[in-house]
């Protein structure tokens, strides 16, 4: 159901310990990217990176998307991330800061396994990196999205996916495996078809049974983020940045507002079954969560936000990430924030706006810029390590 | 650096789960300078395992006899087939001391994308040793991982055993998402196995 209260609720956020909220105190990098060595102690307060283009500003914001599961903020493939001139490998390795108190969190790849991620927590193997989500939460914004209104769906249900990550940290895993039995599924029966067969009856049931529970979990987390969303849109104060309207579009999705997520659960597995000869056609699955879509209008003009300006658009998705951040805060669950070149496309009102936000709800933020007069406003409110020239090996 | 004898060594060190190149080298060197206390009987330890060890013939078990020790030990409940993916899974379970069946190996977990079909599986060989054991055999116990192709492989095994009128359990995964069971700790996989559930009834 599309939010529509616009009832001027005060914001829950009140004056807290700083403690409350995730921070990095440290953040160290071999090999990543453009970054041979980067070794950096932070405080609590606002990161801001200024510097020209290529000194790899995005590439530290990359990494620390990386202390949390999945892909990080490129969707890049891991043997993409390594330094062009290493071995293969990278690392990072950071002290995150917690209400708990501190912890030692690293990730990366081995030369000789590029494709496989290695997570470590206070030095101890974890067996995915879907451990990560229960320590580190991040939401981040980049230029990339600012074409999340326009692009195909799938860039908004993995949008959507990030904001509920940081509520529930199961999330990551229901959508790890429901893609990997649908993929297993389709896979099936492209083969069957070019064999001129049909895909094992077993097997497909095996694997839809997988799909029905890992597909209702990871709705009900989409849907039950939606609804936190819509709270926490509804009990933001009022400022620069245009209430959006959200909605949640999907077979899955719409029979969870009917019935309960087991009958749900039933239902799409009964509809697998059903349209096996559909997706055999296809060679896919051609409906469940992973054709879902987030809705968004812009409330005060309620306009589809697609058709609106780019510069609403961007604070559209501006309003969007600081209301899920201020709830979280407000729940105890305040996150990281990545603004990578955020503050360069905001006029001078919604990017003092934004500053403010951020050190009101007393969020590290790593900001990026190439312009440092535009975070002028922050002064000593926030810090401003260097990311030293970074060493090129081999030139 | 040494000679062709060294590579080769550390090439073939390299290929163990666990060893990168450089833990490779490092193992080799270790290895070179400990001829007499390690080099030289882990060497006849490998010849003999290689010459005497295989696969049981009724479980798929690792055993220098066939069929192996636990198949042959008249003191295990021959009521009880416990299906594991391998026998990494196998000594897991017999480190708990808590199943008192026997087991069979399944060599694997379906996998399309890995290109692992039913056939590939010792799937048959459980389907005859069920039959063959004209009811002796009253409950199987699936004790696949907590992965998706685990979990497939329970459903696909589920369907499969439906029809011979047994028993079925799988055990309780409180193992967490694409848990492994030989990285349980021993309590949580009795637990695990104590808590089965009958499926597929
Ligand atoms: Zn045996």
């Amino acid at each position: 159901m599309i939010q529509t209260d616009q009832s001027r609720i005060k914001p829950a956020v009140k004056a807290h310990d700083v403690s409350i909220n995730i921070r990095l105190s440290r953040l160290q990098l071999t090999g990543f990217r453009n970054h041979a060595e980067l070794d950096l102690h932070i405080d609590h307060r606002p990161v801001v990176i200024c510097g020209p283009n290529g000194m790899g500003k995005t590439n530290v914001l990359e990494a620390i998307s990386l202390l949390t599961p999945g892909r990080g903020l490129r969707q890049a493939r891991y043997g993409d991330m390594a330094a062009q001139n290493g071995d293969g490998g990278f690392s990072i390795h950071a002290k995150i800061t917690t209400a708990q108190g501190d912890m030692g969190v690293g990730t990366g790849v081995m030369a000789d396994a590029p494709e496989r991620r290695v997570v470590r927590i206070d030095g101890t193997s974890a067996s995915s990196a879907s451990a990560l989500g229960r320590i580190m939460r991040a939401l981040w914004l980049t230029p990339d999205m600012d074409r999340l209104f326009v692009d195909p769906a799938s860039t908004r249900r993995r949008f959507l996916d990030r904001l509920a990550l940081a509520l529930d940290p199961d999330h990551a895993d229901h959508g790890a495996i429901y893609e990997r039995a649908m993929r297993q599924r389709n896979k099936l029966m492209r083969e069957a078809k070019a064999n001129g067969t049909q895909p094992d009856p077993a097997w497909v049931e095996g694997l839809e049974r997988q799909m029905a529970e890992s597909g209702v979990a990871l709705s009900a987390g989409r849907r039950a983020t939606l609804t936190r969303l819509q709270g926490y849109i509804a009990a933001s104060p009022d400022g620069p940045f245009p209430r959006p309207q959200l909605a949640l579009a999907g077979l899955v999705e719409s029979w969870l507002e009917q019935a309960p997520a087991l009958e749900v659960e039933d239902r799409f597995s009964t509809h697998l079954a059903r349209g096996r000869a559909r997706d055999f056609e296809a060679g896919r699955c051609l409906e469940g969560p992973h054709t879902a879509d987030l809705a968004v209008r812009h409330g005060p003009k309620d306009q589809a936000a697609a058709l609106c300006s780019t510069g609403e658009q961007k604070a559209l998705l501006i309003g969007m990430i600081l209301a899920h951040a201020r709830g979280l805060t407000a729940d105890g669950l305040g996150p990281v924030l990545l603004l990578d070149e955020v503050a360069a496309h905001l006029d001078q009102i919604r990017r003092a706006a934004l500053f403010e936000t951020i050190l009101d709800l007393r969020l590290q933020a790593w900001m990026t810029g190439t312009d440092a007069v535009l975070f002028e406003h922050l002064g000593d409110c926030a810090q401003y390590p260097s990311i030293k020239p970074a060493m090129v090996t081999n030139g | 650096m040494g000679g062709p004898e060294i590579e080769r060594l550390i090439q073939l060190l390299s290929k163990l789960p666990g060893l990168g190149p450089r833990s490779a080298r490092r193992a080799a060197l270790h290895l070179m300078t400990r001829k007499d206390t390690l080099m030289i009987p882990l060497n006849d330890a490998l010849s003999n395992a290689a010459a005497r060890v295989t696969a049981c013939g009724i479980c798929g078990n690792l055993d220098s006899i066939d069929p192996c020790a636990i198949c042959r030990d008249n003191r295990r409940d021959p009521k009880l087939l416990c299906v594991i993916e391998d026998v990494g899974d196998l000594w897991a379970l017999e480190r708990t001391a808590s199943f008192r069946g026997r087991y069979h190996v399944l060599g694997g977990t379906l996998s399309a994308l890995e290109g692992v079909k039913p056939e590939d599986l010792s799937i048959g060989a459980l389907m005859a040793r069920l039959e063959e054991s004209a009811g002796e055999i009253t409950e199987v116990i699936l004790a696949l991982n907590a992965t998706v192709d685990g979990q497939t492989t329970v459903h696909y095994l589920v369907d499969r055993l439906k029809a011979l009128g047994l028993k079925v359990s799988r055990i309780a995964h409180g193992v967490p998402v694409g848990g492994e069971l030989d990285y349980l700790d021993d309590g949580t996989l009795s637990a695990a196995l104590a808590s089965r559930r009958a499926v597929g009834s």
